[in-house]
């Protein structure tokens, strides 16, 4: 199925996917009591946070995070996306880091947990990096800055 | 002892299938989101929706238990302040998260897609983590 208007559109494997993502963050929440903020699990794994999160725990959610990809791969033999060069996975990943741990979540645990609480900080968060991720690409698009092959 | 791990190992392989179904982890689909005044591709607003209508369910539901159903008690964030570090935090997420078209979560999930690049990616934000830690202890 596709979108009128937007030919490239996947909305029905958008939704599937969101809803195992909001189901996943369900589970954490219901089962665990706690937020699945990615980055704040990851700082918790990695000794770069203090959470009452166990350190075993954090790692296991983040071991979880390859192996569903995996599963998907081999289910749907879809092929390897393109990713951005070396240069620009580092420069990217530092401002994700320090962006993540001072802004204290990211898509995750402001997009999907926090917003769907309906928590002020986080629908001030998910407008202000969803401004800039837009202000982003349309800078790097006016100045011809192509990051994908 | 190995049913503590259970739980978040389960959740954390939900939420990478999801994340690579619904195509987070194709950072061409994500920068397509983002170029909102180009050629605009909304299936991420898809993504977003889905899981936030599925939490707000079980957000409702979180309001009538006493405690969840494998721990001693709820460890949620209680903050309201908006603060300056709130949103220049969010602003530089965001940024990067529009350069290469990967935020934290697809990072780990495309360790299992593409390991070199996400290696990379992963690496590098977890040193910008390390950078925000000390930061803050010479700020405080």
């Amino acid at each position: 199925m596709t979108l009128p208007g937007f030919p490239d559109a996947a909305p029905v494997a958008g939704l599937i996917g969101g809803g195992l993502i909001g189901l996943a963050a369900a589970l954490m929440l219901l089962g665990a009591g706690r937020i699945a903020g990615v980055s704040g699990i990851a700082a918790r794994a990695f000794g770069l946070a203090e959470s009452s999160l166990p350190r075993g725990q954090a790692f296991a959610f983040l071991l979880g995070l390859p192996l569903g990809a995996a599963i998907v791969m081999h289910l749907t033999g879809a092929a390897v996306p393109a990713f951005a060069g070396p240069v620009t996975l580092i420069v990217a990943g530092l401002i994700v880091g320090v962006g993540t741990r001072l802004g204290s979540g990211c898509t995750s645990g402001h997009g999907v947990c926090g917003m769907s609480r309906l928590s002020q900080r986080s629908l001030v968060a998910v407008a202000t990096f969803m401004a800039t991720g837009f202000a982003t690409v349309a800078a790097m698009n006016a100045f011809g800055l192509a990051v994908l092959p | 002892m190995i049913r503590a791990f259970v739980l978040p190992l389960v959740s954390g392989a939900i939420f990478g299938a999801g994340l690579t179904i619904g195509g987070m982890t194709d950072p061409a689909r994500v920068r397509g989101f983002l170029d909102l005044f180009g050629a605009w591709d909304p299936t991420l607003a898809f993504v977003m929706g889905g899981a936030v209508a599925v939490m707000a369910f079980a957000w409702a539901i979180q309001r009538r238990m006493q405690r969840p159903a494998f721990a001693e008690g709820f460890s949620l964030p209680d903050r309201s302040d908006i603060t300056a570090r709130l949103v220049g935090g969010s602003a530089l997420f965001g940024i990067g998260w529009g350069i290469a078209g990967l935020c934290p979560g697809p990072g780990f999930a495309a360790l299992a897609i593409a390991p070199v690049p996400a290696a990379i990616f992963v690496a590098a934000m977890l040193v910008g983590m390390g950078i925000a830690r000390l930061w803050e202890a010479r700020g405080a």
